[in-house]
């Protein structure tokens, strides 16, 4: 990893011509064939360990405020990556990913409350199992549905699931929500790393081995299966694809990244609200992942940041620019919307495509 | 960076993992956090925070609590502050979310490097954060929510509630009823959260034999006629209402709407008749009870109330939020709850005082449970060691257009359980007799 990164920052003419010997042990072009020779789970595997690392040195120099919001970043990305799964890959829409952030969150909160014994990962892979299950119910009750159908009956699931904690005040605690205390840094370490840094690195922990699973399924076999079955059902289905059965995959993938994200937030912020998994969060999901671009885990990426750091931007704005408190509380909102759209407008490959669009400009053509 | 780097972060990646594999839950005891430190104290200011509904669904008639509290505040370091120091009020707005609650506070605690919460606003939302600040040693004062989980001094030594809560509110609604509507029918309207059963555990201890009915309604919902519908049916001749204002409110027009007028009685929490009369007069614009009088729709309501009220002008107490309102927030509106605000602000300018000029936390603590707080509160007020309840009492009073409010039933003050409930005589200073207002003008 840090050979290559040592090595791309040549400048590029010296690189070129690096490349163009073939078999050249040296420049980039032989690091990247060779990279690229790897297997993909190792690629993926490497990439998210040099981004741990990033987000470890990042941290460590960052406040517990600013940790907090890194990890929002993180299950923000995840939920916003799985949506994305299902929307841009496999063409199927849904309003209701909040609901299984639901899932996840008060799956990790009972279990904290009523296991306080079970290991970390342990309540993490039970959260996904459970959002998974959710996810099967309705995949398979949705499969049939298309466009604004399917939309609709997703967008019930949004409204109707978090109502289920007002219906079971005993055991999901009401419109209070559930709170709890995780664990932080083990004993050794707790003096060294604050424990949201921990919790932290925890979530990013989670987050990026999750998104090294979609990226292998994403450029894998299944992935280029929903791409085929998102650009023409009928003819997915003449090759012999099992259409229903991969729709509703994508949807069970998409639920378990949401569950797992939810988990992650419940872990983080030690609270599980209905109020905080409403059709809003559903939607500002589906928002951001238009704007950061579809079809992309960059896309998730830049999503994430914009849902966390726009309202802290809009805030602080306000702040800066002393204005009245009637205006300054629908500045972020206001931020959001005028980018949403000018983004949708001027790019309509959202922020990534936005990107590589400048990328590819900047490369010389030859 | 060097080679090592990659090497590194899977060590610790894997350290993260095994780490993982002992208990999420199982939370070590900490140890106290060390009180004897002044974070946000200098030599002529000291910084407090609050996280408070600014925005969002609860925004109306809460907005006006920080208000008014930030009002006294100007008021006291425009007349020197306290031991020369000037209080310093940062707000944050969560607009109710606990999510958000959760992140504000961080900030107020990490980055503002706050001395002290003042009055942290709303059950769903506090409860969020009350762990976390008696962990890392800030001291919790006045939360603004009649919960019953804020009095835990062995949990939260440093939690210290405000408002009566809703148990001992409610046995005193409770036990007034026995005795004066020994007859009727009895119906309950609550909110569905901790609101609704706390109050219902106190009004049952005394009202068990006379409940003909117990509707409940969702936080966030936009209709109840459902629920009023079900207390006419149900044949109820007096209603118990332990809601927020602007369900009393909506409460208040279905029942005219559908010719239901039973005596209404409400709780403190939604007992406020200028923010009632506000929303009312909201609530009916482009319908065909517009342009009745508000204030005919509320008469003869019956509330409980801790606090002096608006309409008690000769209260000296009201006397000097009047004129601190007048001077400085002039435009918003001047009503209970923004007295509310002012009365928990004047509190913890008393507590500021009583804790003198060499202030840390544990100074402020030390003061809390050696003095008793008198005034503004028409009730006593409790911050002992092995009590941290706010006030433990409540009056009762019926409202009546343009006329001071008719004391019904002079202060009584009980516990949260089942423990009797008794008049007390409290010896209540004005503010000319109370540091620090009394050494200011």
């Amino acid at each position: 990893m840090t050979r290559l990164s040592q090595r791309s920052s040549r400048s590029p003419a010296q690189d070129g011509g690096a490349a163009a010997r073939p078999g050249g042990p040296r420049g980039l072009g032989a690091v990247v064939a060779r990279w690229n020779a790897l297997p993909m789970l190792a690629r993926h595997g490497a990439a998210a360990l040099a981004a741990f690392l990033g987000i470890v040195l990042l941290t460590s120099a960052t406040d517990s405020l600013a940790d907090l919001r890194i990890a929002s970043v993180g299950f923000s990305m995840l939920a916003v990556a799985g949506l994305g799964l299902l929307v841009g890959m496999s063409g199927q829409i849904s309003l209701g990913h909040g609901a299984f952030m639901f899932i996840g969150a008060y799956t990790m909160a009972l279990l904290v409350i009523h296991q306080p014994a079970f290991p970390l990962w342990f309540n993490l892979l039970l959260s996904i199992a459970v959002s998974c299950v959710a996810g099967v119910l309705v995949g398979a009750a949705t499969a049939r549905l298309h466009g604004p159908y399917l939309a609709g009956a997703t967008l019930a699931l949004a409204v109707g699931l978090p109502a289920l904690a007002l219906r079971f005040p005993e055991f999901l605690g009401g419109s209070n929500g559930l709170s709890f205390t995780t664990r932080g840094a083990p004993p050794g370490l707790a003096e060294l790393v604050p424990a949201t840094r921990w919790q932290a690195w925890g979530v990013w922990l989670a987050v990026l081995l999750a998104l090294v699973v979609l990226a292998n399924i994403g450029n894998g076999r299944l992935g280029r299966r929903m791409r085929a079955i998102r650009d023409d059902e009928t003819a997915a289905a003449l090759a012999g694809l099992r259409v229903g059965r991969i729709k509703v995959l994508a949807f069970v993938i998409s639920a378990g990244c949401g569950g797992l994200a939810g988990a992650l937030q419940a872990y983080l912020l030690g609270t599980a609200t209905p109020s905080t998994f409403g059709v809003a969060l559903s939607l500002t999901l589906l928002a951001v992942l238009v704007l950061g671009g579809l079809g992309s885990l960059w896309g998730a990426l830049w999503g994430a940041l914009a849902l966390v750091y726009i309202e802290v931007w809009g805030d602080e704005l306000a702040h800066a620019l002393a204005l009245d408190t009637d205006v300054a509380n629908n500045l972020p909102i206001v931020l959001y919307g005028v980018l949403l759209i000018a983004i949708v407008l001027i790019w309509p490959g959202g922020i990534h495509g936005a990107l590589r669009h400048l990328g590819s400009r900047l490369r010389p053509r030859s | 960076m060097n080679t090592r780097s990659p090497v590194l972060a899977a060590a610790l990646a894997a350290t993260l993992l095994l780490s993982s594999c002992a208990g999420a839950g199982e939370v070590d005891d900490a140890a106290d956090a060390d009180l004897d430190v002044a974070p946000g104290v200098t030599d002529d200011s000291v910084l407090i925070g609050t996280h408070q509904p600014l925005t969002g669904p609860a925004a109306p008639g809460y907005s006006q609590i920080s208000a008014g509290a930030g009002a006294v505040f100007d008021y006291i370091n425009d007349n020197g502050g306290i031991h020369g120091r000037e209080i310093v009020y940062h707000v944050e707005d969560d607009a109710y979310d606990p999510t958000n609650t959760v992140e504000v506070t961080q900030d107020l605690v990490h980055r503002e490097e706050i001395f002290a919460m003042v009055g942290g606003l709303g059950t769903p939302t506090h409860s969020k954060v009350v762990d976390f600040l008696n962990r890392e040693g800030v001291p919790d004062l006045f939360v603004s929510s009649g919960a019953l989980m804020w009095n835990q001094p062995d949990e939260y030594p440093l939690t210290y509630g405000y408002q009566v809560d809703y148990t001992r509110e409610a046995k005193i609604q409770g036990e007034y009823i026995k005795e004066n509507f020994p007859d009727a029918d009895v119906g309950y309207l609550h909110q569905a959260d901790d609101v609704g059963s706390d109050s219902q555990a106190g009004l049952d201890q005394y009202l068990k034999d006379q409940v003909v009915t117990v509707e409940a309604y969702e936080s966030g919902q936009d209709d109840i006629g459902a629920q009023v519908e079900a207390l006419d049916d149900a044949g109820a001749e007096l209603v118990v209402c332990s809601c927020v204002p602007s369900y009393v409110a909506m409460m208040i027009l279905e029942a005219q709407r559908i010719d239901f007028d039973p005596q209404f009685v409400v709780s403190s929490i939604g007992g406020d008749t200028i923010t009632l009369s506000g929303l009312l007069e909201e609530f009916t614009k482009d319908t065909d009870a517009e342009g009745v009088p508000a204030d005919a729709l509320l008469d003869d309501l019956i509330t409980t109330g801790y606090l002096p009220q608006v309409e008690q002008e000769e209260d000296p107490w009201i006397e000097l939020f009047t004129e601190i309102h007048g001077e400085y927030i002039e435009d918003v509106v001047f009503s209970n709850t923004t007295i509310y605000g002012m009365a928990q602000a004047a509190k913890f300018a008393q507590v500021l005082e009583a804790a003198g000029q060499d202030l840390t936390r544990q100074t402020l603590i030390d003061a809390l449970g050696e003095n008793e707080f008198s005034g503004p509160g028409l009730v006593p007020f409790s911050t002992a060691d092995d009590d941290h309840a706010g006030f433990i009492g409540a009056y009762i009073s019926r409202f009546q257009t343009g006329e001071e409010p008719e004391i019904l039933q002079e202060v009584r003050v009980t516990d949260n359980g089942d423990g009797p409930i008794e008049e007390f005589e409290l010896d209540r200073p004005g503010p000319d007799e109370v540091a620090p207002f009394a050494g200011l003008d």
